[in-house]
């Protein structure tokens, strides 16, 4: 892929260089040993584990081993309902050697599964303080935000729909304002559910894109994560190369105003 | 507030002419709609609605894999105690049987666990009849602290406790409860539960809410099919697990739609509830409670669980036995006959080849203790 370093440019977490722009889940798969393969197909960097699916007494079932070496591991903190389990979590998560990088998921309510602000705000600043990388998922609002940017988060991830709905962008102008407003990488998780709503996401200028429902229960999980992968990267360079802006009325081609010189009058035609 | 002010409201309720007036246009309308009502969810279990199994079947199944993943989580029972001082007329454990009664000692537990345990199960349901001398709440605990070091998940299947009872247990390491209501017609149950604790109805229909008081993480409810009107018998499932949500919207809350089964005791179900109409529950319940878990055990076939798993299912039992000792080789008399004796490692493979991945751990007490 050199070359396309100059296209598309690389995404920086905690001072850490990524090239994909691209993170995968691997959750909800009919036979994890495919999921090597999607992480081929996707090219991504970054994928994302809950540590409650690790089996760390038993090897021969634990996920881990369908994550290729080279790759950065986020475990999750998939089932913690406040922010003293998230913390627990990402002890274990350290101790059992998955690295310093958490993503922070404490979620209340088992029908939207919506994550709780509150809690994962104390979390990250527990976290952050004792050395993590910090990625919390988060419902897009901007004062949280803030606040765990504040309190060390190393990216936000607000959500663009509930989490497996594959609903798309619905809270697109809050996390319009997100990427306005804060400093750290906004990376959309949850409700991406095709590639069309990837690239436009990327479109508005956040750093990243976390899914895995849309790719792990499709019928052909390699050729979606190749899909998601060059939705990614045109909406990034979309973003890039400066989108020309959207209106509701017809523009015309020949401008109206054209008559009027640079020093105020108008433009005499000589006849 | 209890879930019995929810049947309360419901005593007056006229099921069959509602059931009656089930038009097919409604049904559709139901279909179309994303978020069901309490009557939406009655007029699925109608014989009109019947008619459009198919398309309910659809949805369910659609719905379950975009919440769920193609994935099937896998436990398997073990039965500690059959001892029981309860009078129930259609269980081979009751008090009145002549049957082979076992009790396990601590190293017997220790010992089923093991074995259990070495065939990759990580998920496991502990159950007991109900005899607070034989199977007081130190005993449990003992017992649970002793299986917890051999499953990453114990949920129990035991007499109804108090919440300080259930906030024991939940110490030593259980994190899901599993509590039939057998019927939630309250006279039927009356008549079904002529001795021991369990005669009292509303110490048993608040248990799952005593157990979340306590902090249990998941609730698993139902009826017994068999013993009432099947349909109100759904329709109440259904109404508890939401009752549930809604007062607990962090616990993660299931039902299971249990039919009974042929056991020792010889009892005669007077409400039987055919395939069809179990696969109408199955998916109606799942459009009302889209993210709810739904256990199968096997008190169904292997054949008629594998039919079923793509319409809504979400946790199967695998290497079962329903009597105490069992693993060991050292059986009592089971609590029903199984009719799906697939081994976990058959499961497996079966669930394989159907396109879905046999999930043995998905939670581990450790993460959090």
């Amino acid at each position: 892929m050199s070359g396309e370093d100059d296209v598309i440019d690389n995404l920086i977490i905690a001072g850490k260089k990524v090239r994909s722009r691209l993170i995968t889940g691997s959750g909800k798969y009919r036979d994890e040993s495919i999921i090597p393969q999607v992480l081929a197909a996707a090219e991504c960097d970054i994928i994302t584990v809950a540590l409650r699916r690790v089996d760390f007494d038993n090897p021969s079932e634990n996920i881990l081993k369908n994550i290729p070496k080279g790759k950065i591991l986020l475990p999750n903190t998939s089932g913690a309902r406040n922010a003293d389990e998230a913390v627990r979590i990402a002890h274990l998560a350290r101790v059992m050697g998955c690295g310093d990088w958490i993503k922070i998921e404490v979620i209340n309510d088992q029908r939207y599964l919506l994550p709780d602000n509150q809690e994962t705000l104390k979390a990250v600043d527990i976290l952050a303080r004792e050395g993590f990388v910090v990625l919390p998922y988060m419902t897009p609002d901007l004062y949280a935000a803030r606040r765990m940017v504040d309190a060390g988060a190393a990216a936000v991830m607000p959500l663009g729909s509930p989490i497996g709905t594959n609903r798309g962008l619905k809270t697109l102008e809050l996390i319009e304002i997100l990427v306005n407003e804060i400093k750290v990488p906004v990376i959309v998780d949850a409700g991406i559910g095709r590639p069309s709503h990837a690239a436009m996401a990327m479109e508005t200028g956040v750093g990243a894109i976390l899914l895995n429902t849309a790719i792990a229960t499709s019928e052909d999980p390699v050729a979606m994560a190749r899909a998601f992968k060059l939705a990614v990267e045109a909406g990034r360079m979309a973003y890039l190369a400066g989108m020309a802006a959207q209106s509701r009325t017809a523009r015309a081609s020949s401008p109206l105003t054209g008559f009027l010189d640079e020093s105020g009058n108008h433009l005499k035609s000589g006849v | 507030m209890s879930f019995y002010e929810k049947i309360k409201q419901y005593r007056k309720f006229d099921f069959e002419a509602f059931f009656s007036s089930v038009k097919d246009e409604t049904v559709r309308r139901i279909l179309e709609g994303d978020r069901l009502s309490e009557l939406d969810y009655l007029a699925l279990l109608s014989d009109t609605a019947g008619k459009h199994l198919e398309e309910m079947a659809q949805k369910a199944a659609f719905l379950t894999r975009r919440h769920f993943g193609n994935v099937i989580f896998i436990f398997t029972p073990l039965y500690i105690s059959n001892i029981c001082d309860n009078v129930c007329a259609y269980c081979s454990f009751a008090r009145q049987r002549h049957i082979d009664r076992r009790h396990l000692g601590y190293e017997e537990i220790r010992s089923e666990a093991q074995r259990i345990g070495s065939k990759g199960i990580r998920h496991i349901l502990v159950l007991t009849g109900e005899s607070k001398k034989a199977v007081g709440i130190d005993y449990l605990r003992k017992s649970i602290e002793i299986i917890s070091e051999h499953f990453s998940s114990v949920a129990i299947e035991v007499y109804p406790l108090t919440k300080e009872e259930y906030g024991i247990l939940c110490a030593a390491g259980v994190d899901g409860l599993t509590i039939y209501q057998e019927t939630y017609n309250e006279e039927a149950y009356r008549q079904y539960h002529q001795g021991g604790p369990k005669e009292d109805y509303r110490f048993r229909l608040d248990a799952p809410e005593r157990a979340c008081l306590a902090d249990i993480r998941t609730v698993t409810v139902g009826a017994l099919f068999g013993l009432y009107e099947t349909r109100t018998e759904a329709f109440f499932t259904g109404l508890h697990a939401a009752y549930i949500h809604d007062r607990f919207p962090r616990v993660d809350v299931a039902v299971s739609l249990p039919r009974l089964r042929p056991l020792a005791g010889e009892f005669d179900s007077p409400h039987s509830l055919d395939d069809r109409q179990f696969v109408q529950f199955l998916t109606a319940t799942r459009l009302y409670l889209p993210f709810a878990g739904i256990t199968v055990s096997t008190r169904e076939s292997a054949e008629f669980r594998n039919a079923i798993l793509s319409i809504g299912v979400t946790k199967m039992s695998a290497g079962v036995s329903t009597s105490v000792g069992s693993h060991s080789g050292n059986p009592s008399t089971s609590q029903f006959e199984i009719a799906d004796t697939r081994s976990v490692e058959q499961m497996k493979t079966d669930l394989h080849k159907m396109g879905f991945q046999a999930v043995m751990h998905d939670w581990s007490n450790q993460l959090v203790r």
